[in-house]
């Protein structure tokens, strides 16, 4: 399992690109939605709602459970992805990709994020 | 006891496969190979291959093997015929479900009991103490053997590629000693999924190579290895009961609507037979809360524990819930106040973290396979 270099993580599991026009996208990891098993529901913060790093934004059920998912950055959510609300196995099949789960402005970001290779050694536990 | 989980005579095998293991009941046993919907769907459609070497077997033999059961358990097992399998409990003295059970016929008297994983050795003790004063030995045989199941549409076929037995003239609850991949088995015609299938007790030694010839028995008509989440999903759509769930020894076979497994006919006394009298006849006139399904009208997941609401009071409580592969929505079952439990009734719901989601109260089981 690979965590693409150019995002970085947090130790809940999520996964943040960098931003672009102050926009990034957040995701789950690899390593979460492997832990999770088949995700059947998601719900995902809407567009215009105000998240705060480290605190609950949504969440993402699977077949044994539910799980909250973080927010890893403070900002307004400017995008969920519809495509994911429609089929949460995108979760599963393309956790980095297809499966992201919504877009952010940024108004501040954290700075105890992960590296790839510092989540990398984290997960490994 | 030691905190070390117990591991099957396949657990090597399971590691190579990739499983994502789950500790159940002090054993660990793979939990999924890949997706937990793909193997569900295997099963209903295909085939799937399970090891289920963590239940627990306990034999029974001996001239008053039978009396004892029938002292011992609610069934009727003196009306069991060799090579044949029964669904049974054995319950408190006060009429509590301590484990849900087959018995299966080996010999003239000799009786294998499969119990939980969790509740084989409170099964086993008590078997050992209710067999005082009868001519009848318990045996802890939960070493002497691996299970492997197959189940699913294709698993005659796939089963009949390795085993010279009769399988056409094996009848569902029916169970006989074999060879399955040149090892001696016991081939048993039951399962815990809703399709049909096979158990087969084995020596654990022989595990891997019954594993092996299986897989490539199946590989043509898409059997794959199975774990126990979807073996859970394929249960709940099929009705059935999971023991710390639906059964407890908070509730009688009454309550939990399988009061059909008590024989108040059979001769002699049997351990809870006045307190079950007392619980049939209030099952009768003043039922307490009966076991219903609910299917979810939207998408969030009820789970155990969860209450079921209806005018914002709280009628009922989940017992198991899990998204259907099958029905391709949430459902459940719960124990819910007569009043509610009718199918159909209007304005049920559960309470999934604080929000009310609408459910529909449907009849047991959510699914039936068609024969």
């Amino acid at each position: 399992m690979s965590n693409p270099q150019q995002l970085r993580y947090t130790k809940e599991h999520e996964w943040l690109s960098d931003a672009v026009d102050g926009v990034a996208t957040v995701g789950i990891t690899e390593f979460a939605a492997n832990a999770l098993g088949d995700v059947v529901y998601a719900d995902l913060p809407a567009a215009g709602t105000t998240v705060t790093a480290g605190e609950t934004c949504g969440e993402l059920e699977s077949t044994k459970s539910v799980s909250d998912l973080y927010s890893p950055v403070t900002g307004e959510v400017v995008e969920s992805n519809q495509d994911v609300v429609d089929d949460p196995s995108l979760v599963n099949s393309a956790p980095f990709e297809g499966g992201w789960l919504f877009k952010v402005r940024v108004a501040e970001t954290p700075d105890d994020l992960l590296s790839a290779d510092e989540y990398a050694e984290f997960s490994a536990g | 006891m030691s905190t070390a989980p117990r591991l099957t005579a396949l657990d090597a095998l399971h590691r190579s496969l990739g499983a994502t293991m789950t500790d159940f009941a002090g054993w660990d046993m793979p939990l999924r190979y890949g997706s937990e919907r793909d193997e569900h769907t295997a099963v209903r459609t295909r085939a799937g291959l399970f090891d289920l070497s963590h239940m627990g077997e306990i034999t029974v033999t001996g001239p008053q093997a039978v009396d004892l059961l029938d002292h011992a358990l609610v069934g009727n097992i003196s009306t069991v015929g060799n090579g044949r399998a029964r669904y049974t409990m054995i319950c408190q003295e006060d009429g509590g479900i301590l484990d849900d059970l087959i018995v299966y016929r080996l010999g003239e008297t000799e009786y294998m009991v499969v119990a939980n994983a969790s509740n084989a050795q409170v099964v086993l003790d008590a078997l050992v103490a209710r067999a005082d004063g009868f001519d009848a030995e318990v045996r802890d045989d939960r070493d002497a053997y691996a299970l492997i199941a197959v189940q699913g549409p294709e698993s005659p076929g796939i089963l009949g590629q390795v085993t010279d037995a009769d399988l056409d003239g094996l009848k569902y609850y029916a169970g006989l000693p074999g060879t399955v991949a040149g090892v001696p088995a016991l081939i048993a015609r039951t399962g815990y999924t809703g399709e049909d299938g096979f158990e087969l007790f084995l020596k654990p030694e022989h595990a891997e190579g019954v594993w092996k010839a299986l897989t490539e028995a199946g590989a043509g008509v898409g059997l794959i290895p199975c774990g126990l989440s979807c073996r859970d999903t394929l249960r709940l759509e099929a009705g059935m009961p999971l023991y710390g769930h639906e059964l407890t020894t908070a509730l009688t076979p009454f309550d939990a609507g399988l009061g059909r497994v008590v024989k108040f006919e059979k001769p002699g006394d049997f351990v809870g037979r006045k307190a079950l009298e007392a619980a049939a006849e209030r099952a009768e006139t003043a039922p307490p809360r009966r076991l219903v399904g609910l299917v979810a009208e939207g998408r969030r997941v009820p789970r155990a524990g969860m209450s079921v609401v209806a005018n914002g009071e709280v009628i009922g409580e989940v017992t198991s819930g899990a998204p259907s592969p099958t029905l391709g929505k949430p459902i459940a079952m719960a124990y819910v106040d007569a009043a509610h439990a009718a199918p159909g009734t209007e304005g049920v719901g559960v309470d999934i973290r604080g929000t009310h989601e609408p459910y529909q109260v449907v009849a047991l089981p959510f699914y039936k396979r068609q024969k």
